[in-house]
């Protein structure tokens, strides 16, 4: 990913260290995850590299969207979902591909994407710093940057017409 | 008949399958009100089936094994790890275990021991509950089939450690048979908070390295005082091959990793012998470094504060020694080539594995733990003639100053950058709420 440092840079880093459990400083923390997030997707708008979407439920503990991918002019496009961990952000979250759940042994059981050796560390490093955001950027991206284009090929991922009207 | 016609069938008769085991294997321990004890014999005839454990008390080892049924121990995850560790307490005739996990029992698990193939597709701790129960019905067996690192269900993890113990007590140790580090926090989180003990155990992805670590919190690191300490297996990352593969798992070294937190959960249960804090296994080289990390003065976890300083002044108000007696005949190796090393505030002390079979006593080998003295010193751990594995961690053991690792081991990663931020990175103040940048976000 020789592009992935460049834009991390890009990406808002966060202040509050607050998790779900945090009454009193979770709703700063999820403000700034937001700001993080909006501007991550502008970002990318900017770069025409445009790939994902998110939104939250109301305590903000659960999170879903989308992510797409292209190969040979087709978009293929993937559900995102993943809870706040009780112990975020010392822990990212464990992001979630539902539909490929069993198709690649590159994922956890339940479908969590299996991240590099290199995300945990740098996650871990930069407690409280990084966000949602950074965790797409640094996790899922690479991931589906690697392990889509090996499932088209292999056939496991198909094209399907509906995705294509957006 | 097409071929999805058949798998339909299949797929029909694996579900029946299972509702029959649910149904017929076991009527929930919940439910079962009036749950009969045997008596724990010591009478030595074929029908006992506790009379070679109750013999550890005539030989001396134990004082009161009987003080087994006493106690419950919670299990968290019950995969290749917990499985046989729930199964070796379980033949000890523990008084009660809680079981928590959130998976279901799938063939690619059949390379590690306790589960069997029908069992697939059950969920891991109604599988465990029912093969337990056959095992040992003496024991208590209560299981819940949910994800403790969620928000919802943490809190219902906190009750039932507070009130899940025989008599509605807390509980009394909590064993972390886990595979991630998320779960791994998560306990630390909840142990810290209660003041709980607990083992953590692991093993690592390439399946050849493993260990255990007991946690008292404020006496000890917590999990999250230190990056995670790990085997060196001195295989280099870079040769190891992970393409199509998230983890590797040998039954054998989960089984050793299992052997050695049973052991040491009986040790520390029944009063015998001395309790590793951290104990490392390497299969490769058949090595088991070991050492004691103290807190981190500066953990970022604000009950692992607390506990520091409880503990601190539980020391300063009973000044007791809480060691064991050590066995007289220590082995002493003058070489100690894997510098294995016992940690003292004041005394160090070189114990070496067991390389020579002439014995040496030493009275250095005498204390190992002494509370009483002051517990901001560094740990000190002897380094021996041989460095190996040193110069991985160079820079992390700058950073990391409080404390230094027994040669064979290592962090899995360096902590958490404490460098300022530069202003113009971060995310700006805002007078928006979330509401408003929720539907922002929904605009773009
Ligand atoms: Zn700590």
């Amino acid at each position: 990913m020789e592009g992935t440092k460049s834009i991390l840079k890009t990406i808002p880093l966060l202040k509050t260290k607050a998790g779900p459990r945090d009454v009193d400083l979770w709703p700063q923390r999820l403000k700034e995850e937001y700001q993080s997030l909006i501007q991550s997707v502008k970002n990318n708008k900017d770069n025409d590299n445009d790939w994902f979407r998110l939104e939250s439920n109301k305590e903000g503990t659960k999170w879903f969207g989308k992510c797409w991918v292209f190969q040979n002019q087709l978009k293929y496009e993937f559900d995102i979902e993943f809870d706040i961990p009780v112990t975020y952000p010392t822990t990212a979250p464990e992001i979630v591909l539902p539909e490929l759940d069993g198709k690649t042994a590159k994922m956890y059981r339940g479908g969590k994407i299996c991240l590099s050796d290199h995300f945990k560390p740098l996650w871990a490093r930069n407690v409280p710093k990084f966000g949602i955001s950074h965790a797409l950027a640094l996790g899922l991206g690479p991931w589906l940057a690697v392990e889509i284009p090996e499932l088209i090929v292999r056939g496991v991922v198909k094209y399907k017409e509906k995705d294509d009207d957006k | 008949m097409s071929l999805e016609d058949v798998e339909n069938i299949k797929k029909h008769i694996e579900h029946f399958k299972k509702t029959l085991m649910e149904l017929t294997e076991t009527q929930s321990p919940k439910e079962s009100v009036e749950h009969k004890i045997r008596e724990m014999s010591a009478e030595v005839v074929d029908s006992n089936p506790y009379s070679r454990l109750m013999a550890l008390q005539r030989m001396g080892i134990v004082k009161n094994y009987e003080d087994i049924r006493k106690f419950t121990v919670v299990i968290v995850g019950v995969g290749g790890v917990g499985s046989v560790t729930a199964e070796m307490l379980t033949r000890c005739g523990i008084g009660k275990l809680i079981l928590f996990d959130y998976d279901k029992v799938e063939l690619a698990n059949m390379n590690r021991l306790f589960y069997q193939p029908a069992q697939a597709g059950l969920s891991k701790v109604t599988a465990a509950s029912m093969t337990l129960t056959r095992i040992n019905p003496d024991v208590k067996i209560e299981t819940y089939n949910t994800n403790i690192t969620l928000t919802t269900q943490f809190e219902e993890f906190l009750r039932v450690l507070q009130t899940g113990g025989i008599s509605g007590n807390r509980v009394d140790l909590v064993l972390s048979c886990v595979d991630n580090y998320e779960a791994r926090m998560t306990i630390n989180t909840a142990c810290n908070e209660l003041a709980l003990e607990w083992f953590e155990s692991g093993v690592s992805e390439n399946a050849v390295c493993g260990h255990i670590q007991y946690i008292v919190p404020g006496e000890s690191a917590c999990f999250a005082c230190a990056p995670p300490l790990v085997v060196a297996s001195e295989i280099d990352e870079k040769t190891l091959k992970k393409d199509g593969v998230c983890a590797a798992s040998l039954p054998t070294t989960m089984g050793v990793v299992a052997g050695l937190l049973v052991q040491n959960t009986l040790k520390k249960l029944l009063h015998f012998g001395t309790i590793s804090w951290y104990l490392g296994y390497n299969a490769l080289a058949d090595f088991f470094p070991s050492m004691m990390i103290k807190p981190n003065p500066n953990c970022t976890d604000s009950f692992c504060l607390k506990r520091q300083e409880e503990f601190k002044n539980r020391v300063i108000e009973e000044p007791v020694c809480k060691n064991e007696e050590l066995p007289e005949d220590k082995v002493i190796h003058k070489d100690n080539e894997w510098g294995i090393s016992l940690a003292d505030d004041s005394i160090v002390v070189n114990q070496s594995i067991v390389t020579d079979k002439s014995t040496v006593a030493d009275n250095s080998t005498a204390v190992l733990l002494d509370n009483s003295s002051e517990l901001n010193n560094t740990i000190e751990l002897v380094s021996t003639s041989i460095t190996k594995n040193v110069s991985k961690n160079t820079s992390i053991k700058n950073e990391e100053e409080y404390l230094s690792l027994n040669d064979g081991l290592e962090f899995a990663y360096s902590s958490a950058d404490k460098t300022a931020t530069n202003e113009e990175t971060l995310v700006k103040d805002t007078d928006l709420t979330v509401d408003d940048l929720r539907a922002q976000m929904a605009l773009l």
